[in-house]
């Protein structure tokens, strides 16, 4: 049986589909058998982020309505081979997403997957209902910024409400925090909501936090998930989160702004 | 040290705003999550208000106003409600009853 995790926000524009492909591609990286999936139907962009666009035949519609298999919708990644990919569709509307149809994929991926990551649209209208609908574990992606925070608190009271294991009554959804473009910098001078008031408003145990940097920005660019970028604060904090996920004590990096020298200070030069 | 920056600068440091995002924060969630578990009784409630009054004292419903501001200990519901001068004239009464 597959564990199946909802990475998930309410707010647009957080983070939510960088987080998945670079937790997929991480679970993925350490042997997991992982499979992600796009649900922003309609606004797909999981394959971008993840570089196979041009290798999009069928999406999860098409599986769905029955005209494609699975395994013939299903991308192999070419860079880690325990990772595959299910495309949302570009061209049909929401409701072509169903309960059942959703569940039977996902029934069916679980017999052959360690992972199976559900990217969510933003929002909580049907895509992002469906998303976590199935969950077993929730990634809440944050923003150090107000409304981020708010919708995160609206999307909680989603997941301990309208998910399944709620409704059969079960184990509530286990939830993580992964804040996201954290900016220590700014946070040193007041501009930016504290780690620790983020954890205090939540109250949901943290699972990793990712610095702003530049490297977010190159790695979509390139269509190369941002965990493969080793160099870079932010690849190195997913990893973190990743090794945090399967259990692993380690603590966290990059809260404090990087010791630089005058040299650098008088002249700028930003983080990678 | 920072004291020593805005020296050179020649400014005031900034406000530090992400206390106020912070604060603003705990009150909005704090009723929100009541909100949850509970249906949003503020607009009925305002509704029997203004018709519990209207029924002794003919009221324009333009002329009533609402406010509601949610605080961290207390939160205040004020509803203001004009009431008109003495009739002018019987038609007026008439009309409004």
């Amino acid at each position: 049986m597959a564990e199946i995790i909802v990475v998930t926000s309410g707010k647009g524009g957080v983070g939510k589909t960088t987080s998945s492909a670079a937790i997929a591609t991480g679970l993925a990286q350490r042997g997991k058998r992982t499979v992600v999936i796009d649900f922003d139907v309609g606004l797909r962009n999981l394959d971008l982020i993840m570089g196979v666009e041009r290798r999009v035949v069928f999406d999860i519609v098409n599986v769905i309505s029955g005209e494609a298999r699975l395994n013939q919708a299903l991308i192999k990644d070419k860079r880690v081979d325990t990772l595959s990919i299910l495309p949302a569709s570009q061209t049909r509307d929401k409701d072509a997403l169903t309960k059942e149809g959703v569940g039977k994929i996902i029934e069916e991926l679980s017999k052959d997957h360690d992972f199976i990551v559900c990217d969510s649209p933003a929002g909580i209208e049907k895509g992002a209902l469906l998303a976590l609908y199935f969950a077993d574990q929730a990634i809440v992606v944050t923003n150090p910024e107000v409304s981020s925070v708010r919708d995160s608190d609206r999307i909680l009271g989603v997941l301990q409400s309208k998910s399944k294991r709620a409704e059969d009554k079960r184990e509530p959804v286990r939830e993580h925090l992964l804040v996201t473009r954290y900016d220590p910098v700014r946070v040193e001078k007041g501009e930016m909501l504290k780690l620790e008031d983020i954890r205090e408003i939540l109250a949901i145990p943290l699972l990793g936090v990712i610095p702003e940097s530049e490297s977010v920005l190159k790695a979509s660019n390139t269509g190369n998930p941002v965990i493969m970028d080793q160099e870079s604060a932010a690849g190195q904090a997913y990893k973190d989160a990743v090794g945090r996920f399967l259990g692993e004590k380690i603590e966290h990096r990059f809260l404090e702004p990087s010791k630089k020298g005058l040299f650098s200070r008088l002249f700028g030069g930003r983080a990678a | 040290m920072s004291w020593l920056a805005d020296l050179f600068k020649g400014r005031k440091p900034e406000p530090q705003t992400a206390s106020n995002a912070k604060e603003r924060l705990q009150i909005v969630l704090a009723h929100e999550r009541i909100g949850r578990t509970r249906e949003d009784f503020l607009p009925k409630l305002q509704m029997e208000i203004v018709a519990v009054v209207a029924r002794y004292v003919a009221i324009d419903p333009g002329r009533v106003n609402v406010s509601l501001d949610r605080g961290g200990d207390m939160s205040t519901l004020a509803i203001e409600i004009d009431l008109p001068g003495p009739p002018a004239n019987t038609g007026r009464r008439a009309a409004a009853g």
